[in-house]
């Protein structure tokens, strides 16, 4: 039985990484204070805004409702993971060019589950990018220069 | 909202078997955890207190849905993805569908289970009316063996069931309907992540223009998840072309008891869920085995 800390070996954004936490740590937590990754923000933690949404074993989820004891051997992407080369990927260049963020504080959630919505489902109709981002919530304003974005990075490539 | 959560004890069990040991050892010190998605809200404000969790995520035996000619049989760590997912589910069970589609949003249907879904509790669950509808049976086991029980016997008060200290809800079954009439309808707040003032699933078996079978399960309007016992008499052995409507809605009067809480009031519910019902049953007149 674990009552302390134990070591927790994870694979966040293609590195193995091992840190001591406590079993019921918040995956959120540990992201953000232990692997020095504050990408992920908590919104309500509560399961209810989606702003720590992460990708756990090829899966959307709340970090915030995972305890680190579940997350043991877990393959993580969070939003620090998406940029490649130092550039941006073509879903947050969407949110850019769409101007799909204000505060930006729901941003790094809305887009990880843009990003599993795409992997599920390539090419979405407007019903599927309206259920993928469901469980996301933004407080500053409407959704349709989000799901712009979405749409975007859904569609043809653009030329440069 | 994170309050100082104090080092608490886990346990992992690799096994069905190990877990019951452990449950068996110590009944009643344990608090069984799955996907985590209604505990870790309480534990992560504080207000579990001191809890010795046992986290069921290594029992894969309880994870498959498995279809025979009869029914199917869902491990009690199946999640709403799964649900949602599956073929046979989808053909035979469109309501269960319906509850793990507006069980939160994407990410809680990921982790949530159904096993979790009926042991935590809440009387205003998606699955439970679907569930009801179909009249499941659950599985529950202890170290000396399983017992198999009614759902609509399950839950004993709010919050309470019939789980002895020593034993885990273990599987779900739910027989085959057959051809009939399903029906299934939320009202919540708005289409994702809302917790229901009322929910009401329905499911009609008609020959020969009569009901020869009918349940109807309800959420959010009683302590626990519960049938329409009143409704289903007022409904049973009628033709479709005389359902008594007013009737109906005059029976869920007396098997409901809503109360007022920060999601909705007794009132509002009360109306609302004799309006679902009416849908439900104008939907059911106008069903026909070849419709």
């Amino acid at each position: 039985m674990s009552a302390g800390r134990m070591p927790l070996r994870v694979t966040v954004n293609g590195c193995p990484r091992t840190v001591e936490v406590y079993p019921m740590a918040r995956l959120l937590d540990v992201l953000r204070d232990e692997l020095g990754l504050p990408g992920t923000k908590e919104g309500c933690g509560e399961g209810e805004c989606g702003a720590c949404s992460v990708i756990m074993d090829g899966q959307l989820v709340n970090s915030c409702l995972v305890p680190a004891i579940q997350a043991q051997g877990a393959d993580l992407r969070t939003i620090e993971g998406l940029a490649e080369g130092g550039s941006l990927n073509r879903l947050q260049r969407a949110f850019v060019a769409c101007n799909g963020a204000q505060c930006g504080f729901c941003t790094p959630g809305m887009v990880m589950a843009a990003v599993d919505l795409l992997r599920r489902s390539p090419g979405p109709d407007e019903a599927e990018v309206r259920a993928g981002l469901a469980g996301n919530i933004c407080r500053c304003t409407g959704y349709g220069k989000i799901l712009d974005a979405v749409r975007q990075a859904a569609g043809p490539e653009e030329r440069p | 909202m994170r309050a100082d959560v104090p080092p608490c004890a886990v346990e992992v069990p690799g096994s069905l078997r190990e877990a019951l040991e452990l449950l068996h050892a110590e009944p009643g010190r344990w608090r069984p955890l799955a996907g985590g998605t209604d505990l870790m809200v309480p534990f992560a404000a504080g207000r579990l207190g001191d809890t010795r969790f046992l986290s069921l995520h290594r029992l894969d035996e309880l994870r498959a849905i498995e279809a025979d000619p009869e029914g199917i049989t869902f491990g009690a760590l199946v999640t709403y993805t799964q649900v949602r997912a599956h073929p046979q589910v989808r053909l035979h069970l469109p309501n269960l569908v319906s509850s793990a589609q507006v069980t939160g949003a994407v990410a809680i249907q990921n982790r949530g289970t159904l096993g979790g879904n009926l042991a935590n509790g809440s009387p205003a669950a998606d699955t439970p009316p679907s569930l009801l509808a179909y009249a499941a049976r659950v599985e529950l086991t202890g170290s000396g063996g399983s017992r198999w029980v009614e759902y609509a016997d399950f839950h004993t008060g709010y919050k309470r069931n019939l789980l002895a200290p020593d034993e885990l809800l273990t599987r779900i079954r739910v027989p085959l309907p057959g051809p009939g009439f399903h029906f299934y309808r939320k009202v919540g707040t708005r289409a994702a992540q809302a917790v229901a003032k009322v929910c009401l699933a329905a499911f009609a078996r008609v020959e020969d223009g009569r009901v020869r079978e009918f349940r109807v399960g309800l959420g959010s309007l009683a302590p626990v998840p519960l049938r329409a016992r009143s409704v289903e008499a007022a409904i049973l052995g009628r033709a479709l072309d005389d359902l008594p409507l007013a009737a109906a809605r005059e029976a869920l009067q007396a098997d409901i008891s809503p109360i007022d809480d920060i999601r909705s009031s007794a009132g509002y519910r009360r109306t609302v869920a004799g309006n679902v019902l009416v849908r439900a049953l104008t939907g059911l007149a106008a069903w026909n085995v070849a419709g």
